[in-house]
């Protein structure tokens, strides 16, 4: 049997695919060599994202440990590199609790729920040239899409564990979600239009200049957003030990732990992907046809430590600044970004409806202008809310005792 | 500005991040213990001990348990009784110090230890052979003369990394080999002079001839 796979399958741009296929279709029906050839993509990419997962936990450690001073976990292996498996072994060994009254079915869903989407979202990234799993020509839909799962998720572990500390994170997580989902939108809205693709390949193609100089409010905007979507400091309140215990997975131990966890971090190396494939021009660089999938990853990386040293700098947020912070200043800045970029698509545009280098840098320039006026703009105009207001001293009158201050 | 105090705050981790970490690795790398620090470990020189229980009087909370027989010699002549039982409860020693103070012969010490954590209160009794087959790192509460006064060596000298030129720092309790009951010498003339005699004799223009003299008195020891 000779299988040929349609060059307009979305499959077609994966080489291994092609080959793996082709391999598997020589002695083997079709259907089933799709099959295979799906099953060890697929296998590739959950094996990444969850060695992801388990290198970001051991990075972030030991990142955060050193911008404390600190040296982070240093005990396992050489730098500690091995923390992670030490993790995953003790975690697999620990109780499988389940609360009383808890939802049986609801609760063992949600770590599969979590780390599905992630991995589903791996799947319209592109590593490198041609190495994607699904070209998909709707992909940055199907990435809102897929990762607004994770909110259901969240929501279902706090509706099933019959806590109400877990009640409440998932309570203030899905309110962050719905709220940082429009600011993100809006700003991916710019990307699509500029690169006039929803396909994650085009996108990188299109970025003769890399997105984050062309339109630098749109990536402040993201990376702001799914810093608050990934529920991560300072937008953590979902899961503020200090006030919930852990939020909406106070209830999960054991493997179920292990794998919130690892959707957890996995979530951060999957959206620095993405933020690298949609604003720093992924793939793209010195000698992308063999380096590619090297320079994606170092852009990962910078967009991950990025995430990282957010986290070690601002305090939690409560979360009235929280939603302040997303009506009232990611959202008008992504409303502008979003506004310039279509005056700035629809003039400077050719008649095939596609923009030059020479396009995009006057782009580059004018948003320059627009994000410092905007954000010093927005930034003042929302201060009072993030700014504590200082009490007057009280006078307390005593009868017979001079007049003392009380503040 | 609001974006502004942003950056700023951003900077200021981003320079802790270059700095080197000041995490000392506990059990490959110490920090150098205070000499005067009251250790775990009693250390009892059992030359030294006459068996005159003053420890356990002194002792507030009564957790020193001594008991002697006569040797057979002759006490009027300097000889001591024999120490059958020296058991200190350590599970509920406050180290307030007062045995080390009380003893009149340099005999008990505190220790320098820190790490005799056990999982019953039943091993927290030191008995007599502990005391006396455990290795000798005497702290130097109550006992200066370890450290040796200015001009005087101590007899341990280590780096003085606490307060610099200080000669009292000096000494490093568990840098090096344990001491022996003839290194713990008794207090110097000096230290006489000072703390027995009272402050008088520091305003007096001439120093005595005796200056930084070591344990002088002979038989003290023995």
């Amino acid at each position: 049997m000779n299988c040929q796979l349609a060059t307009d399958s979305v499959l077609y741009a994966n080489g291994l695919y092609r080959v793996v296929y082709n391999l598997a279709g020589s002695f083997l029906p079709c259907w089933l060599a799709y099959v295979i050839a799906g099953l060890v993509i697929i296998f590739i990419l959950v094996n990444a994202v969850l060695l992801g997962a388990a290198v970001i936990t051991w990075g972030e450690r030991r990142v955060l440990g050193r911008f404390q001073n600190r040296v982070g976990p240093n005990r396992w292996g050489p730098f500690g590199l091995f923390q992670p498996i030490a993790d995953l072994l003790k975690l697999l060994t620990k109780e499988d609790l389940r609360p009383q009254g808890a939802d049986r079915i609801v609760f063992a869903l949600v770590p599969i729920l979590m780390v599905a989407p992630l991995i589903l979202l791996t799947a319209v990234i592109p590593f490198a040239k041609d190495t994607v799993l699904a070209s998909l020509n709707v992909g940055v839909l199907y990435i809102l899409a897929v990762s607004s799962v994770s909110s259901v998720a969240i929501f279902m572990a706090g509706w099933s564990s019959n806590n109400r500390y877990a009640m409440f994170g998932a309570a203030r997580a899905v309110a962050v979600l719905i709220s940082y989902e429009v600011p993100v939108v809006l700003s991916l809205l710019g990307v699509v239009m500029v690169a006039a693709s929803m396909s994650l390949g085009s996108i990188v193609e299109a970025q003769a200049l890399p997105f984050i100089l062309v339109m630098p409010m749109a990536f402040l905007v993201f990376l702001a957003g799914m810093s608050a979507e990934l529920n991560r400091s300072p937008f953590d309140v979902a899961e503020a030990e200090s006030e919930i215990i852990a939020g909406y997975h106070t209830e999960y131990s054991g493997v179920k732990f292990a794998l919130i966890q690892a959707a957890e971090f996995g979530g951060v190396g999957v959206v620095s992907a993405i933020a690298a494939v949609l604003f720093l021009g992924g793939w793209s660089g010195p000698w992308s046809e063999y380096l590619g999938w090297l320079w994606f990853l170092l852009k990962t990386g910078i967009v991950v430590f990025l995430f990282i040293w957010f986290r070690a700098t601002y305090p939690r947020l409560r979360i009235d600044q929280i939603m302040a912070f997303s009506w009232k200043f990611l959202l008008p800045l992504s409303m502008i970004s979003l506004a310039a970029v279509t005056l700035e698509v629809y003039f400077l545009r050719g008649d095939d409806g596609f923009l030059t280098t020479a396009d995009l840098a006057i782009m580059a320039a004018i948003n320059a202008v627009v994000t410092v006026v905007s954000v010093i703009v927005f930034g003042n105009l929302i201060r009072d809310k993030v700014t504590l207001r200082t009490r007057q001293p009280r006078q307390v009158a005593v009868p017979g005792v001079p007049t003392i201050e009380v503040s | 500005m609001y974006g502004l105090a942003m950056v700023k705050g951003l900077m200021v981790t981003l320079k802790n991040l270059t700095r080197k970490p000041f995490t000392v690795q506990y059990p490959e790398e110490r920090v150098r213990q205070h000499p005067r620090f009251r250790g775990e470990e009693f250390v009892w020189y059992e030359e030294r001990c006459t068996g005159c229980a003053s420890c356990a009087k002194y002792c507030p909370l009564g957790i020193i348990k001594i008991e002697t027989s006569p040797s057979g010699s002759a006490l009027p002549q300097g000889d001591k009784y024999r120490l059958e039982v020296f058991d200190i409860e350590l599970q509920r020693c406050m180290f307030c110090g007062l045995c080390v103070e009380a003893c009149p012969y340099d005999a008990l010490f505190m220790g320098s230890g820190f790490e005799q954590g056990q999982y019953s209160r039943k091993n927290m009794v030191i008995t007599i052979d502990q005391l006396r087959n455990a290795e000798k790192h005497p702290s130097t509460w109550f006992r200066p003369q370890l450290e040796g006064y200015e001009g005087e060596t101590s007899i341990r000298r280590g780096t003085p990394t606490i307060a610099q030129g200080d000669s009292r720092f000096t000494y490093d309790p568990r840098g090096g080999p344990p001491l022996g009951w003839r290194e713990v010498g008794r207090e110097a003339w000096r230290w006489h002079q000072r703390e027995k005699a009272g402050m008088r004799l520091e305003d007096s223009p001439e120093t005595p001839e005796t200056v930084g003299g070591e344990a002088t008195e002979p038989g003290a020891d023995d």
